[in-house]
């Protein structure tokens, strides 16, 4: 097979293209020939089963690993192509890629309110932070995202004293005040209760078209609730992509996830 | 600049504290011979030897404290920075020296017959004050860029850091590294043209730690308010977090590695004269470790803490190492076991949990009736 991809991307409205990519640990194809394509503003979300690589390439697209082979390529607006595979993780933030762990992950002996100072976009060197006054622009931005992530009553407090919820929603909140151009989230509604997954879901539809959206999900009840275009991956490949519906539909993916759920049964 | 309500009180208490610590030098001066209130020049240059400690403890507190980097080279960028001085103060000895030699005895004794190269510029005051800050801060650069280029965190670190003290201490100790070996440094007669044991000598060398204290402090707690400060508590509760924020992690921690060495080794500097002579032994492994357990009894991550637990711990052990000289290692082990079992935020943070402590009885005692 050619590793020469076709640029599909022009004259198409990408903001990302992952071709031909394979990245193996210790010989296991963890990633294997992976092709995925994003559109501006989309909202996509990605299913598979344990081990099928999810994680993996989201830690590729961020920069935390590096393809084997392959290319990942983020195209601006205007026409320019960034080679992903190339920059380091704060240099890809920079561009304008937030990432979203499975464990909230934020600041947690800061407030709120400083939880998004530090997110905000503006330069990130180690002087231009020890210099950096905070602007009334600053201060109504992070007043909006606080809004938006329904925190603005919490400012203050400190984020280690949130429930478990309202910090996945913080973290969702400190990366859309980077205001990035795609935004990788990583299971949101892992541990959270029902009415809080509802309301995520909601949070994340509100974003789409302003942003394009990346969510892995394991939860069928929340990728019915978002799910526009849906993404299955297996053994490091893409299996299916389509509609919610239609992959919930396919044979193939039914085995692959009740094949799982079979043997699991027999080894009960 | 605005003040807040906060930053008063707390420029006040500082004003506080160095006006008490500015009473030692005062009624050794000023005050009556004997009695409770006179002030020996012994307990000066003792008390002045426990602010170079604090100031040590300020220094880990910045990495450990607030970045979240145990770092078990302290001592070592301590001792750079005292061996700095200490060449300084070799020299100025000149040809008083037990072999009327203008080299410093133990280059005598070791059959040297002129001055090494890298010695020459030391009898300048303004160069050893500059490497005094700068060779601690090359090291912890050079030293800093390799391992958290290589995401070399945690335990691991703290191992590195260690093992570098380790070699650095090993090679202080050769009599061929021209440093005096196992001697090390000792005897020294002047610094900047005063005697060094006069009592006027003394009290200004406790004013000028006093004042390193005091700038450490107004650095850390500037530090603190900017937006650096706040990086570097984040970085601390979760790094990359902090690294998909799109801040090179790097960077910072670099930043305050170097800062934190220099402040070590101006520490140093200042510890050497007032306690009168240097040797590797204060680059021991162990040496590091006490730093850390000062900064743990006083509270890590608070601003007095460390001040608190070095000057505690300090004044501990010279009871101690006087009435049962046997048992020190064992009580400072003890002290560090019963910090953290039962007071997580050491000496400063006993007030916040006996407040909780109360406010807990007191809500189960309403619960109950």
């Amino acid at each position: 097979m050619s590793t020469h991809h076709t640029p599909l991307y022009r004259d198409t409205p990408l903001i990302l293209s992952v071709s031909g990519v394979t990245k193996a640990f210790d010989g296991f194809k963890a990633i294997d020939d992976l092709n995925f394509y994003l559109e501006e503003g989309e909202l996509r979300t990605i299913i598979g089963p344990n081990g099928a690589g999810k994680s993996t390439f989201m830690d590729i697209i961020t920069g935390r690993t590096r393809p084997d082979v392959g290319s990942v390529t983020m195209h601006e607006k205007d026409g320019r192509d960034y080679n992903l595979a190339k920059l380091r993780e704060f240099e890809i933030n920079r561009r304008g890629i937030g990432r979203k762990f499975q464990t909230p992950s934020i600041y947690k002996s800061h407030t709120v309110y400083d939880n998004l100072i530090l997110s905000l976009n503006k330069k990130r060197g180690v002087f231009a932070t020890l210099f950096y006054r905070e602007s009334r622009e600053d201060r109504e931005r992070i007043m909006e995202v606080l809004k938006t992530v329904r925190l603005d009553t919490r400012a203050n407090d400190l984020a280690g004293m949130l429930s478990h919820g309202q910090k996945q929603w913080l973290e969702i909140g400190m990366l859309l005040a980077q205001d990035p151009r795609l935004l990788l989230i990583d299971e949101p509604a892992a541990g959270m209760s029902d009415e809080e997954t509802e309301r995520t879901g909601e949070l994340l539809m509100s974003l789409e078209n302003k942003h394009s959206l990346i969510v892995i999900e394991h939860d069928m009840e929340f990728i019915r609730q978002i799910a526009r275009k849906v993404t299955v991956l297996h053994q490091g490949h893409v299996l299916k992509e389509g509609s919610f519906e239609s992959v919930k539909a396919d044979p193939e993916v039914i085995q692959v996830y009740l094949g799982r759920q079979g043997k699991r049964a027999e080894n009960n | 600049m605005k003040f807040s309500t906060e930053m008063k009180k707390e420029m006040g208490i500082l004003c506080l504290v160095t006006g008490l610590l500015m009473l030692i030098p005062l009624f050794n001066a000023v005050g009556p011979e004997s009695g409770p209130l006179s002030v020996s020049a012994f307990q000066v240059s003792l008390w002045g030897k426990y602010l170079t400690y604090a100031v040590l403890a300020m220094s880990l507190n910045l990495l450990w404290g607030y970045t979240g980097l145990l770092c078990l080279c302290q001592s070592l960028f301590f001792a750079l920075g005292g061996y700095a001085m200490g060449m300084y103060l070799m020299l100025m000895i000149g040809e008083r020296g037990a072999y009327k030699s203008v080299l410093p005895d133990f280059m005598v004794f070791l059959g040297y017959q002129k001055l090494p190269l890298h010695w020459e510029p030391f009898y300048n005051f303004a160069f050893t004050m500059g490497a005094v800050l700068w060779v601690p801060g090359l090291l912890a650069f050079v030293f800093g860029f390799l391992a958290f280029r290589s995401r070399i965190k945690g335990v691991y670190f703290s191992i590195l850091t260690q093992a570098l003290t380790y070699a650095a201490c090993l090679m202080f100790f050769r009599n061929d590294f021209t440093f005096g070996g196992n001697n090390g440094f000792t005897d020294f007669k002047d610094i900047l043209g005063c005697n060094i044991n006069s009592d006027a000598t003394i009290r200004g060398l406790f004013i000028a730690t006093t004042a390193l204290m005091v700038c450490t402090y107004l650095i850390t707690s500037g530090l603190l308010a900017s937006k650096l400060g706040k990086v570097q508590q984040a970085i601390r509760d979760s790094e990359n977090r902090v690294l998909f924020s799109g801040y090179s992690t790097t960077s910072f921690k670099l930043m305050i590695f170097v800062l934190s060495a220099m402040i070590a080794g101006a520490a140093g500097a200042l510890y050497v004269p007032q306690v009168g002579g240097i040797n590797p032994s204060a680059m021991e492994a162990a040496k590091s470790l006490e730093v850390v357990v000062w900064v743990a009894v006083g509270g890590r991550g608070t601003k007095w803490g460390p001040v608190i637990g070095a000057i505690l711990v300090n004044f501990i052990k010279s009871y101690t190492t006087h009435a049962f000289p046997d048992y020190w290692l064992i009580i400072m082990g003890g002290m560090f076991v019963c910090v953290v079992l039962f007071m997580p935020d050491g000496i400063v943070g006993v007030y916040k949990q006996a407040k909780s402590y109360f406010a807990r009885q007191r809500s189960l005692e309403t619960t109950a009736a």
